[in-house]
C-alpha cells in the first residue's frame, strides 16, 4: 500500500470526481469532496515524510519501467508542492459549502465539486510525475476543470473571464506540447531522467533550443509572469471567491514548480546559463511584475482584484528568487511558494467571507465591516500584514531569505527594489484596513460574521501565517534540502 | 534554569496579561482601570527585581526560541536596557493613572481598545529593552509601531487617519526600506546579530560598506525622529494626550534612541564609528535637525505641536550624544533618556489636563491660567527648567553630560549648537508658564470658572514634576547605572 502512494496521490482525487458526480448535489458532494482532499493530503505529507528521511522515490506505473513506462517521480522539490497544494485544497474546500451557498445554484454544486477534484487531481498529477508527456495531460486536466470552476463565478463577467483564460491557457499548453514534441523528435524519450540524459548531447541544434523557448514561454502564461499576465486578474476576480482562494494558492505555484522542473532537471544548465540569459530575464521581469502589479493593485477599487494583482507581483518575487540562482535563491523562491500559498489563502479566505455575508467586495462595500464582522476582518489584517512582512508572520520569512539572497550575491539594488515592493504592499493593504475599520457604513444594517466553517477555515490560515513565522523549522529545513539537491543534481 | 532570569520573562508577559484581563473587564470601568494599574505596579517591581539582581553581578538572559538558523528571540539584561525598562515601567502607572483621569474627563469612547493596545505597546517596550540581539529588538520594534496605531487613529477622525497614515507610512516604511536591509547585510557580513561590547564587525569590513551600514540604521530607525524622518512625530500627537504622553515622549521615541544606542555601541563599537566618516556628516544633520525643530517649536501655537518638536529637538541631543562616540557623549544620551522623559510626559500630562480642565489647545490662549490653575502651572514650569537644563531639574545633569562630550572631541560647533537649542527652549517653554501667572496687562480670557484637571490626572504630574527635581538631588543610581554600560563584560 505504501508503495503505491504516488500513484494513490493522483489517483485518488481523480477517481473521486466521477464518484462526487453520483453523489449529486449539495452537502453529501461537498463531504465527499472534503475527505478525497484530506486523504489527499494525508498522502503528501507521508510522501514529504518517506522522502525527507529516505530519498527520492520512484514508482513505476503498471509495472512498467522507465524510461518506457511511465515513472512517477517524488523527490523533495514536488513532495513540498504535493503538499501546498493538496493542504490549500483541503482548507477551501472546507468553507467551499458556506462560500458556494450564495453563489452557485443547489442543482450545480455537484459539478461544482466534480471540477475541483478534476482540477486537484490534475495539479497533484503535474507534479508527481516523471514523465513529460504526462506533464500536458495532466495541465489540460487541471487547465480545463479550472475553466469550469471559474466559469461557475456568480456574475456574467465569469464566463468572459473564464473563455480569455481558456484562450491564453490553451496557447500556453500548446506551447508545452509542442516544446515537448520537439525533445521527443530530438531524444526519442518523454521520460524526464531520461531526458536530462540524452539532452546535453543535442543542446547543439536549434530544434532543442526551441523547444526550451516553447516550454518556457508556455509555462510563463500559467505562470502569469509579466507581461503574460492579463488573464489572472479577471480570472481570480470573477471566479466563485473558495475557487480564487484554492487557485491563487496553488496553480500559479504547480507552474513555477514547472519552470523549476525544466530548468533545473531536464535542461542542460549552459541552456539557462549561457545561451540565453536567464537570471538575468527572470530577476528584470520579476522587478517589472512587483512594480506594475503592485501599482495597479493599489489603484482597484474591487478588492478581490486588487489581491489578484498582488499575486501577480508575488510571482515576481518567486521568479526573482530563481533568476538570483543559487541554494539561497532557489531556496527563497521555494519558501515564499509556501509562505505566498498561506497569505493568499488567508486573505482570499476573508474575502470570501466578507463576499458570503454582502456579496461584494469592493472598497466602498466593506467600509465599518471591522465593527459588524470583526473575526472575518481581521483574517484580512492578518494576511495583510504577512504579505507586507511584518515580522512574526509568514511573510517575514520570505523577506529575509530573498533579501538575503539578493545581498550575498552582491546585487544591492535589488536588495532595495524588493524591498521597495513591500512599500507597495503597505499601501494597497492599508486602504483596505482603512476602510474596515475607519469607515463607517453607508448602512447600519447588522452583519452576520461568516459562517462557522469559513472562520475555522480563516482561523486556521491566520494561525499558520503566524506559526510559520515564528517557527521556521519545516520550510526552511525542507527548501534547503531541496534546493541543494535541485543544484547539486544540475546536469 | 535560574529563576530570575525568568524575571525578563514576567516583564514582558505581564502586560500581555494585562491585556487580557482589560479585555475581561472590557464592561466594568473599575475593574479594567484596577487591572492596568495593578500590571503596571507589578511590573515596576519585577524591573527593580532585575536591576538588584544585575547589580549583584548576575548574568542574566533568556532565550525563547530560534527563529531562523542562528537567530534567536532571546534577551539578556544589560544596564542600558535597565535603564530603559526601569524608565519606561515607572511611568506607565503613572500614565494609566494620569490616563484614568483624562479618558474620563473628556468621555473618551473606547476606552477598553485604548488600554489594551497601551498594554501590548508596554510589552514590546521590555522586549525591546532587554532584546539580546538586533533580530529580536527589530521584531518587537515592528510589534510596537503596529499597536500604537489604533492609539493614534483613536479619535477615527479624518485627521486621526491621515495622522495615522504618515505614522504608520513613515515608520514602517523606514524600518523595511532601511532598518531591515540593514539587519540582513549586517547579518551577512559579521555573521552574527548580538550585541556586543566593542561591535561585532570584523576587522577588515570596508568602510565604506559601514558607512552605509550606519545610515541604514540611523535612517531605519525613523522611531529616533533625525530629519527628515520626523514628521511621524508631529502627526502622531493627534492621538489622546495619555498616549502622547506616554508613547511619543517615551517608549515610542525612547525605543528609537535606544535602539540607536545600542546598535551603534553595540553593532559598531565606539572604535568603529569613530573611523568612520559617514559618522560626522550625521553628527551634523542630527545637530542640524536639534536647532531646526527649535526653530520650529517656536512658531507652533498648539501646545502639544510645540512640544512634538521639542522633543524632535530633545531626541536630537541623545542622536547627537552617541554619534560623539565617546563614554562621556553616550553616558549622557543614556541619562537624557530618563531625564527627558520625565520632564516631557510631565509637560504632556500638564498639556492634557489644561485640555480637559479649560479646553484650550492653543497657546495663546493660556495667557493668565495659572490663577486657575496653580499645580498643573508650577508642575510645567519645572518640567520646562528640566528640559532646558537648568538646576534644580534632572535634565541639567544629562545636557552637563553631553556638552561635556562636545568639548572632549572637539566639536565647538556642536557645543554651539547645543547651548543655542537650549537657549531657543527657553524662549518656547518657559513663556507659558510665566505668561500663565504673570499675564500682565493683556486680557485674561476665561469668564468660565476654570477648575484643576481630575485629581487622578493631578497626582500623576505632580509625581513627575517631583521626580524631575528628586533626580536632581539624587542622580547617583542613574549615574551608576549608565556608567555599568561599558564596565560589564563581553557576554
Amino acid at each position: 500500500m505504501l508503495s503505491h502512494l504516488p500513484i494513490l496521490q493522483v489517483i485518488l482525487p481523480l477517481l473521486g470526481a466521477p464518484a462526487c458526480l453520483i453523489l449529486g448535489r449539495g452537502k453529501l458532494a461537498w463531504l465527499f469532496a472534503l475527505l478525497v482532499s484530506t486523504l489527499s493530503f494525508c498522502i503528501a505529507a507521508t510522501l514529504l515524510y518517506t522522502v525527507y528521511h529516505h530519498g527520492v522515490i520512484s514508482y513505476a506505473l503498471g509495472g512498467w519501467q522507465a524510461p518506457w513506462g511511465i515513472e512517477y517521480r517524488i523527490d523533495l522539490l514536488n513532495a513540498w508542492l504535493l503538499v501546498i497544494v493538496s493542504g490549500s485544497s483541503t482548507i477551501s474546500l472546507l468553507a467551499a459549502q458556506s462560500s458556494i451557498s450564495t453563489e452557485i445554484t443547489l442543482d450545480k454544486q455537484g459539478l461544482f465539486y466534480v471540477a475541483w477534484l478534476l482540477c486537484l487531481a490534475g495539479l497533484l498529477g503535474i507534479l508527481a510525475t516523471g514523465d513529460a508527456f504526462n506533464v500536458f495531460v495532466f495541465l489540460e486536466i487541471s487547465s480545463l476543470s479550472t475553466y469550469t470552476l471559474i466559469s461557475l463565478g456568480p456574475n456574467r463577467q465569469s464566463l468572459w473571464a473564464a473563455f480569455r483564460y481558456l484562450i491564453m491557457g490553451t496557447i500556453g499548453a500548446t506551447f508545452i506540447l509542442i516544446g515537448i514534441g520537439f525533445m521527443y523528435i530530438m531524444t526519442g524519450t518523454l521520460n524526464m531522467a531520461d531526458l536530462a540524459e540524452r539532452l546535453p548531447s543535442a543542446s547543439e541544434s536549434p530544434t532543442v533550443f526551441a523547444a526550451y523557448a516553447f516550454i518556457l514561454v508556455g509555462i510563463s502564461l500559467k505562470l502569469a509572469l509579466f507581461p503574460l499576465h492579463l488573464w489572472l486578474p479577471n480570472a481570480y476576480s470573477q471566479a466563485p471567491s473558495i475557487v480564487t482562494t484554492f487557485l491563487a494558492a496553488s496553480a500559479t505555484k504547480v507552474a513555477l514548480y514547472l519552470l523549476i522542473r525544466f530548468t533545473y532537471t531536464i535542461f542542460p544548465s549552459e541552456f539557462s546559463q549561457f545561451i540565453i540569459p536567464l537570471a538575468d530575464i527572470f530577476v528584470a521581469l520579476g522587478i517589472v511584475a512587483v512594480f506594475s502589479a503592485s501599482i495597479a493593485a493599489i489603484y482597484q477599487e474591487e478588492i478581490k482584484r486588487a489581491i489578484a494583482y498582488s499575486s501577480i507581483a508575488q510571482i515576481g518575487y518567486m521568479v526573482i528568487g530563481l533568476g538570483i540562482g543559487g541554494v539561497l535563491g532557489l531556496q527563497a523562491a521555494l519558501i515564499h511558494v509556501f509562505n505566498h500559498a498561506l497569505m493568499k489563502a488567508t486573505l482570499f479566505m476573508a474575502l470570501a467571507g466578507i463576499a458570503v455575508r454582502i456579496g461584494a467586495t469592493t472598497l466602498t462595500s466593506m467600509q465599518g465591516l471591522g465593527r459588524k464582522m470583526p473575526w472575518t476582518s481581521f483574517g484580512f489584517v492578518a494576511g495583510g500584514l504577512s504579505l507586507i512582512g511584518v515580522p512574526l508572520t509568514a511573510g517575514f520569512i520570505s523577506k529575509w531569505y530573498l533579501v538575503s539572497a539578493a545581498a550575498l550575491a552582491g546585487r544591492w539594488p535589488l536588495v532595495f527594489l524588493i524591498l521597495l515592493g513591500s512599500l507597495l504592499a503597505i499601501i494597497y493593504i492599508w486602504r483596505v484596513v482603512e476602510a474596515l475599520y475607519f469607515k463607517s457604513a453607508a448602512d447600519n444594517s447588522p452583519v452576520k460574521e461568516a459562517p462557522l466553517t469559513m472562520l475555522i477555515a480563516l482561523w486556521l490560515l491566520i494561525l499558520g501565517n503566524v506559526y510559520f513565522g515564528i517557527d521556521t523549522r519545516l520550510p526552511v529545513s525542507i527548501s534547503y534540502e531541496a534546493a541543494t539537491a535541485l543544484v547539486e543534481g544540475r546536469p | 534554569m535560574d529563576t530570575t532570569a525568568m524575571l525578563i520573562d514576567v516583564a514582558i508577559l505581564t502586560p500581555l496579561v494585562a491585556v487580557a484581563g482589560v479585555l475581561t473587564f472590557s464592561r466594568k470601568p473599575n475593574l479594567r482601570e484596577g487591572v492596568s494599574l495593578i500590571a503596571g505596579v507589578l511590573l515596576l517591581l519585577v524591573n527593580l527585581k532585575l536591576y538588584a539582581s544585575f547589580n549583584h553581578g548576575e548574568v542574566l538572559s533568556r532565550q525563547w526560541l530560534e527563529i531562523l538558523p542562528g537567530l534567536n528571540l532571546s534577551f539578556r539584561v544589560d544596564a542600558l536596557g535597565l535603564l530603559f525598562g526601569l524608565v519606561a515601567s515607572l511611568l506607565w502607572p503613572v500614565t494609566t493613572l494620569y490616563a484614568i483621569g483624562y479618558m474620563r474627563g473628556h468621555n473618551e469612547d473606547h476606552q477598553t481598545r485604548f488600554y489594551a493596545c497601551f498594554a501590548i505597546a508596554i510589552a514590546a517596550v521590555m522586549a525591546i529593552a532587554y532584546a539580546e540581539n538586533v533580530f529580536t529588538l527589530f521584531i518587537f520594534y515592528e510589534v510596537l509601531s503596529l499597536c500604537t496605531y489604533p492609539l493614534v487613529t483613536h479619535a477615527g477622525t479624518e485627521k486621526a487617519k491621515k495622522g495615522g497614515r504618515v505614522y504608520l507610512g513613515i515608520l514602517m516604511g523606514t524600518s523595511i526600506a532601511f532598518f531591515l536591509p540593514a539587519i540582513i547585510i549586517t547579518w551577512l557580513v559579521a555573521g552574527t546579530l548580538d550585541f556586543q561590547q566593542g561591535g561585532i564587525f570584523p576587522e577588515q569590513t570596508p568602510i565604506a560598506l559601514l558607512s552605509l551600514l550606519l545610515v541604514l540604521f540611523v535612517f531605519g530607525v525613523a522611531k529616533a525622529a533625525v530629519m527628515p524622518f520626523h514628521r511621524w512625530l508631529p502627526a502622531a500627537m493627534v492621538a489622546p494626550t495619555p498616549v502622547s504622553a506616554l508613547l511619543h515622549a517615551v517608549a515610542v521615541v525612547k525605543a528609537g534612541v535606544f535602539s540607536l544606542i545600542k546598535i551603534l555601541v553595540f553593532i559598531f563599537g565606539l572604535e568603529t564609528l569613530q573611523q568612520i566618516p559617514a559618522t560626522d556628516y550625521l553628527l551634523y544633520l542630527a545637530g542640524a535637525g536639534v536647532v531646526l525643530a527649535s526653530l520650529i517649536a517656536m512658531r507652533q501655537d498648539n501646545l502639544k505641536a510645540r512640544l512634538a518638536y521639542s522633543t524632535i529637538s530633545q531626541l536630537g541631543y541623545i542622536t547627537v550624544g552617541v554619534l560623539l562616540a565617546v563614554e562621556s557623549g553616550i553616558m549622557g544620551s543614556a541619562m537624557h533618556i530618563a531625564t527627558h522623559a520625565l520632564g516631557k510626559i510631565t509637560l504632556f500630562f500638564c498639556a492634557g489636563a489644561i485640555l480637559v480642565a479649560s479646553h484650550k489647545s492653543e497657546i495663546s490662549s493660556m495667557v493668565g491660567l495659572g490663577r486657575s490653575m496653580p499645580i498643573t502651572m508650577t508642575a510645567f514650569f519645572i518640567a520646562s527648567l528640566s528640559i532646558i537644563g537648568l538646576p534644580p531639574t534632572a535634565g541639567t545633569w544629562s545636557k552637563w553630560w553631553l556638552l561635556t562630550a562636545t568639548l572632549e572631541t572637539d566639536h565647538l560647533i556642536l557645543m554651539g549648537v547645543l547651548i543655542l537649542s537650549s537657549l531657543l527652549n527657553i524662549a518656547y517653554l518657559l513663556p507659558i508658564p510665566l505668561r500663565a501667572f504673570f499675564p500682565g496687562k493683556q486680557a485674561v480670557s476665561g469668564p468660565v470658572a476654570i477648575h484643576e484637571a481630575p485629581p487622578a490626572a493631578l497626582i500623576a504630574l505632580c509625581f513627575t514634576a517631583l521626580a524631575c527635581v528628586v533626580l536632581f538631588f539624587f542622580p547617583n543610581p542613574l549615574f551608576e547605572l549608565v556608567s555599568q554600560i561599558f564596565s560589564e563584560g563581553t557576554p
